[in-house]
């Protein structure tokens, strides 16, 4: 997908960010959680967002979707879905194309559904809402549909949520995302509060679904050891910038900027040698007052004096890779 | 019971970073007894109400673990396994239904009298799951850290507390302890709070710690200052470590042995290294293929799992994984097979290995 990184590919781009500014007014000033972010995704591709908490990633998401609470505003920049700008569009054309064309499922999804309608109702009314000429018998079918896509038996229609265990109320909130054949899914932290092998069943789901209907997947997550193993393109956040953005897969193999570095060595490994590992000194910094020149640059192991006096550049290192650092590790490790 | 074969479970020497950080105080002497056994436990917790017909949670059924002294454990298993309650029963929170707890080679009995309770507190200490729900959000640090001291009568007077303070901020790298003894949990951040969780529970320098996933709510990037800092703690102190966590992979960091629990039973025990590289249990299997590994290549191919955890309260017949098992044959819904020893120090519970 290294096209759609260098912006050759513009006309088939799914979506496009561009220096997206958004951020949540407090009493005590204006919290910039998403700094001037861009990224593309190409359509049926699978873009993973890694970050730790309150590093904007959840507000990036919430913000393509036009879901910010109410004390919170995107300030600057664009966000085309295909090709359509969704900032400054109106509620009521945004209400038609969320979930009928961008569906998100979300951080705790499994308190997302609601507890005193049966799973039948609760997904036939994404449907009803959408498709206003849908019979009722129609709409019913269709969750039939997509429940049986997510591997639950058709007779759990009638189950209300408490029934079912968590990955099923994952996967039933994986159907509703799907029930109007989205082009864009938004997954925020979809398995966090699950087990691993009940993640990895869901994971794999989620991508025999993306191979078969053709969607594009933007997957949050604060695991960058699962995100390397199932995304295409990997962006990574730090402190609402994103920091380095490249295939996963190289990504891992050589990260460039040394954020991602300490992200990666503060994952211990299943197999290899037992070596002491490091993780990153410190804690993110506080948004309302970040640090000046790079934000990384006082947890940073190589900050010199200018890091701390000018931010760097998200600069293109060649294929494909973007890297904001102004001492970048090139070599490989 | 096969594992307090203690000679054989004490070569372990393949290459965990405890061990190569905790050499001074994890040289033990062979005959040196365990710091902790549980021989059989059981653990049921009934359930209450009108449709409850005398049905329990199987929370703990026939687990058997030996902690070497000085030695470190991981007990691994998914949410709902057991795995908080055997550290509950340990710590003596719960009183187990039948089974012995043996600590230092004494069996851990209800206690009797004050003195006893606290006697036994000192040695076996509880470190929490969250750093925010486990400190008095009303008390400063210094309240949270002096309370132990004082009721466990650690300290003589307050010149000798002073110091106590400083020296276990120190321990934990809250430095200098001036700066964090007056202020509150909310001030901190929850690596810093964590930090303090850890100081209280060194503060009476107990011989075993149980931690109950002390990093599984804290931010990514800081888990390796906790996970290091306890292996050091480890190393300086000489303590026992019975480490709960669902991630096989920080087991693998953390500990030279390993048992895996899955709803309620113990599944595999043995040298960590070799039940990860050389899995014999289906369940161990299965873990270890949904273990998020980009080491590994990034298709590894599929894991295929089918089913999810069965109900505690009914636990299916025979060997608990049967119903997921890919391996599972008619007699493995009929009885349920031996935690049995296949190498020195390495038990499983399967009848196909």
């Amino acid at each position: 997908m290294a096209e759609e990184i260098q912006g050759t590919e513009k006309e088939t781009a799914m979506l496009e960010v561009r220096h997206l500014k958004a951020g949540y007014g407090t009493l005590k000033g204006f919290v910039r959680a998403v700094d001037d972010v861009s990224l593309s995704l190409a359509k049926g591709g699978f873009l993973g967002i890694a970050g730790e908490s309150g590093c904007g990633k959840s507000t990036l998401a919430y913000a393509i979707m036009r879901l910010l609470k109410d004390n919170a505003r995107i300030e600057s920049g664009e966000v085309l879905f295909k090709g359509r700008e969704l900032v400054g569009l109106p509620e009521s054309e945004m209400r038609k194309l969320r979930w009928a064309e961008i569906a998100m499922v979300f951080q705790s999804a499994m308190n997302a559904l609601n507890p005193v309608l049966s799973v039948g109702e609760q997904l036939s009314d994404a449907a009803l809402a959408h498709r206003p000429d849908m019979k009722k018998k129609e709409a019913m079918d269709l969750a039939v549909e997509m429940l049986e896509l997510v591997d639950i038996n058709a007779d759990r229609l009638k189950s209300y949520p408490h029934q079912l265990s968590g990955g099923m109320k994952q996967r039933v909130m994986i159907a509703m995302a799907l029930m109007l054949k989205p082009d864009l899914l938004i997954m925020d932290e979809p398995t966090t509060a699950l087990d691993v092998v009940v993640q990895r069943t869901i994971i794999e789901k989620i991508d025999d679904l993306r191979k078969k209907l053709g969607f594009s997947v933007i997957f949050i997550t604060h695991d960058l050891s699962l995100l390397v193993e199932i995304s295409d393109t990997l962006a990574v956040m730090y402190a609402g910038k994103i920091c380095e953005y490249g295939r996963a897969a190289e990504l891992f193999e050589s990260a460039h900027h040394p954020y991602t570095r300490g992200l990666m060595n503060s994952f211990p490994t299943l197999t290899g040698p037992i070596s002491r590992m490091g993780g990153i000194e410190g804690h993110a910094p506080d948004l309302l007052a970040p640090p000046p020149g790079c934000r990384f640059a006082p947890r940073c192991p190589k900050a010199g004096p200018e890091c701390s006096a000018r931010e760097p550049e998200l600069v293109d290192m060649g294929g494909g890779r973007l890297c904001a650092c102004h001492k970048p590790e090139v070599s490989n490790a | 019971m096969p594992e307090n074969n203690s000679s054989d479970i004490l070569k372990e020497n393949s290459g965990a970073a405890s061990r190569a950080a905790a050499q001074g105080a994890a040289g033990l002497q062979p005959s040196a007894a365990p710091a902790l056994e549980l021989k059989s436990v059981y653990k049921h917790f009934p359930l209450r109400g009108l449709s409850a017909h005398g049905r329990a949670v199987h929370a703990m059924d026939d687990v058997s673990l030996t902690l070497e002294s000085g030695g470190s454990l991981a007990l691994v298993g998914e949410s709902g396994s057991g795995k908080t309650t055997t550290a509950s029963v340990i710590a003596r929170i719960y009183e187990q239904d039948s089974g012995h707890i043996i600590v230092d080679g004494e069996e851990a009995r209800p206690f009797r009298s004050r003195a006893e309770a606290l006697q036994y507190k000192k040695k076996v200490q509880l470190i929490f799951q969250d750093p925010f729900g486990s400190l008095n959000p009303t008390h400063t640090i210094r309240q949270i850290l002096e309370r132990p001291l004082l009721i466990h009568g650690i300290v003589k007077n307050r010149g000798e507390l002073d110091a106590k303070l400083n020296e276990i901020l120190e321990l934990v790298g809250l430095c200098p302890p001036g700066e964090y003894l007056d202020r509150y949990p909310h001030e901190l951040s929850g690596g810093q709070r964590q930090r303090v969780n850890i100081a209280r529970t060194f503060a009476l320098e107990p011989e075993i710690v149980l931690a109950d996933e002390p990093t599984s709510m804290l931010d990514v990037s800081i888990r390796m200052g906790i996970m290091n800092m306890m292996l050091d703690l480890k190393a300086k102190r000489g303590v026992s470590y019975l480490y709960i966590t669902h991630d096989l992979a920080g087991a693998r960091y953390m500990c030279s042995r390993i048992a895996v629990m899955y709803a309620g039973m113990l599944m595999e025990v043995g040298p960590t290294d070799e039940v990860i590289s050389e899995a014999l249990h289906p369940y161990v299997k299965l873990l270890k293929a949904a273990s998020p590994a980009p080491e590994l290549g990034l298709s590894r191919g599929r894991v295929a799992a089918k089913g999810e955890i069965p109900s505690l309260v009914d636990p299916p017949s025979g060997c608990r994984f049967h119903p997921r098992c890919p391996y599972a044959k008619a007699s493995c819904s009929e009885s349920m097979p031996e935690l049995r020893e296949v190498g020195p120090g390495h038990l499983v519970r399967c009848f196909e290995v």
